[in-house]
């Protein structure tokens, strides 16, 4: 049997709706990982060891678990404890954490990397160890990481799919529920694949386009 | 009025078992210019660098205008403290330490907004002012990543001064400099000398010393071996260890 490409067309609805919601899950579950990652790495390098160790034992353990179980857990496992969160919601939970807890670690890194003299030419000033880290380490940190963050949020967007498991009706899902009705899904699982290609070049093109402009800030 | 504005007494600092400092007495009047000059590792970068409490010392005591930088308080209260001092001291490095992620204008005013709570208007009058002073005004918005070294140095000198500083310590201020770069930054140097900025500079430049110093100091192993009005010290040393300093110095820079 050969390939149909003419059934693609009448669920393109769906498929553009199952877009916006991969695009809008990727889009604030990667807020969520920079914000959050930021956090974690702070915390990881200065707070005190009583808070520390937990945040220790939680990166292990969304480094350590697969986010197909993390995702498990958030969704159906927090039911059980009276936490009932919608799907989109218990999503972006999952992939924001687990990606912030992968970029605290280059967060870490960056911030050791940053040049002792900058550290005493704002301490010298005057400025307080909280202020230099807020002021000046964390900016200078951030912006040197900006590059294999971005490799971080190509695989959230991958990493996407995963949702469909607890029912958001993101792209993959989407394309899920056209092959159960046209039996087509070499059809529309290309299709899709080349909708996450799409999404990917934006994607790579909107990050190219944040290092030049902070290029000259290094 | 000869009241001693810097003022250090008896200090003593070590790295382990490495003594860098031993026993160091030296008082600064306001509006002296005072250079440290000595072979590297002789501690003359310590010593600055104790004046602010970048290098604590390990005993012994800094104080400025009457009051002591060095104080031993209770880790809240000695942070504290330190802050506050610090603003009254400016510093200069070898490796000007700009922030790479501020324009020029953001480097001058982020420690005066944060600290002093300037207006907006009022760190743009500022920032334009030191600049001015600086021969920089055209590269405000600019990032330290377009400037030269010189460049560089200059901003650095002029983020120092907008604190207003008391007094300025120059560590090696143009050490990291290609020598074509060296005399702008030395005339920006010259200019807060010939204003009556008290100074402490660390320096490899005798003739640069020489010019605008009232008072040399020739530190060799963590001691001062001998100090002086730069004639002196140039022309005329006493102690064989700075004859043979500057005979070296002179040897290995064609001076």
């Amino acid at each position: 049997m050969g390939l149909d490409f003419s059934v693609v067309p009448s669920y393109f609805g769906v498929l553009l709706q199952g877009m916006g919601l991969t695009i809008a899950i990727t889009i604030c579950a990667g807020i969520l990982s920079f914000f959050g990652g930021i956090v974690f790495a702070v915390a990881a390098l200065y707070a005190p060891m009583i808070i520390r160790l937990p945040m220790r034992a939680f990166a292990f353990l969304f480094m350590g678990t697969p986010l197909l179980l993390q995702l498990f857990l958030i969704y159906f496992g927090l039911i059980q404890v009276g936490i009932d969160l919608p799907a989109f919601v218990a999503g972006v939970i999952g992939l924001g954490l687990h990606f912030a807890v992968y970029n605290s670690e280059l967060i870490q890194a960056s911030i050791l990397a940053v040049d002792k003299g900058q550290y005493e030419g704002a301490r010298t000033l005057g400025l307080s160890r909280g202020q230099t880290v807020r002021r000046i380490i964390i900016p200078q940190a951030v912006r040197a990481v900006i590059p294999p963050m971005g490799n971080n949020m190509i695989a959230l967007l991958k990493d996407s799919a995963l949702v469909s498991v607890i029912g958001v009706m993101e792209l993959t899902l989407a394309a899920q529920q056209a092959i159960s009705r046209t039996y087509r899904p070499f059809e529309f699982y290309l299709a899709v694949a080349f909708c996450y290609y799409f999404i990917n070049l934006a994607l790579e093109a909107g990050l190219r386009h944040v290092e030049r402009r902070i290029a000259a800030s290094r | 009025m000869t009241t001693s504005f810097v003022k250090i007494k008896n200090a003593a600092k070590s790295f382990g078992n490495l003594q860098v400092l031993k026993d160091i007495n030296l008082t600064v009047d306001r509006g002296q210019i005072v250079a440290i000059i000595g072979p590297s590792g002789s501690g003359k970068s310590t010593l600055l660098r104790a004046i602010n409490e970048l290098d604590p010392l390990t005993s012994g005591e800094v104080w400025l205008e009457g009051v002591q930088i060095n104080r031993h308080l209770p880790p809240r209260q000695y942070e504290a403290h330190v802050n506050q001092v610090r603003q009254d001291i400016g510093m200069v490095f070898q490796h000007f330490n700009l922030f790479p992620h501020l324009t020029v204008r953001g480097n001058i005013t982020l420690a005066p907004r944060m600290l002093k709570g300037l207006t907006e208007a009022q760190a743009n009058a500022l920032v334009e002012e030191q600049l001015t002073k600086v021969g920089l005004l055209e590269k405000i918005d600019e990032y330290p990543s377009r400037l030269s070294g010189g460049q560089k140095q200059r901003v650095a000198i002029a983020r120092a001064l907008a604190m207003k500083p008391k007094v300025m310590l120059f560590d090696e201020a143009t050490s990291a400099l290609d020598p074509e770069l060296v005399e702008e930054v030395n005339m920006v140097m010259k200019q807060l000398a010939d204003e009556h900025m008290t100074m402490i500079i660390v320096t490899h430049e005798m003739d640069f010393a020489a010019s605008v110093c009232d008072r040399v100091l020739f530190m060799d192993q963590g001691v001062v071996v001998e100090e002086g009005p730069p004639s002196v010290i140039f022309q005329n040393p006493v102690e064989e260890r700075t004859r043979n300093f500057l005979r070296k110095h002179l040897a290995r820079n064609g001076g």
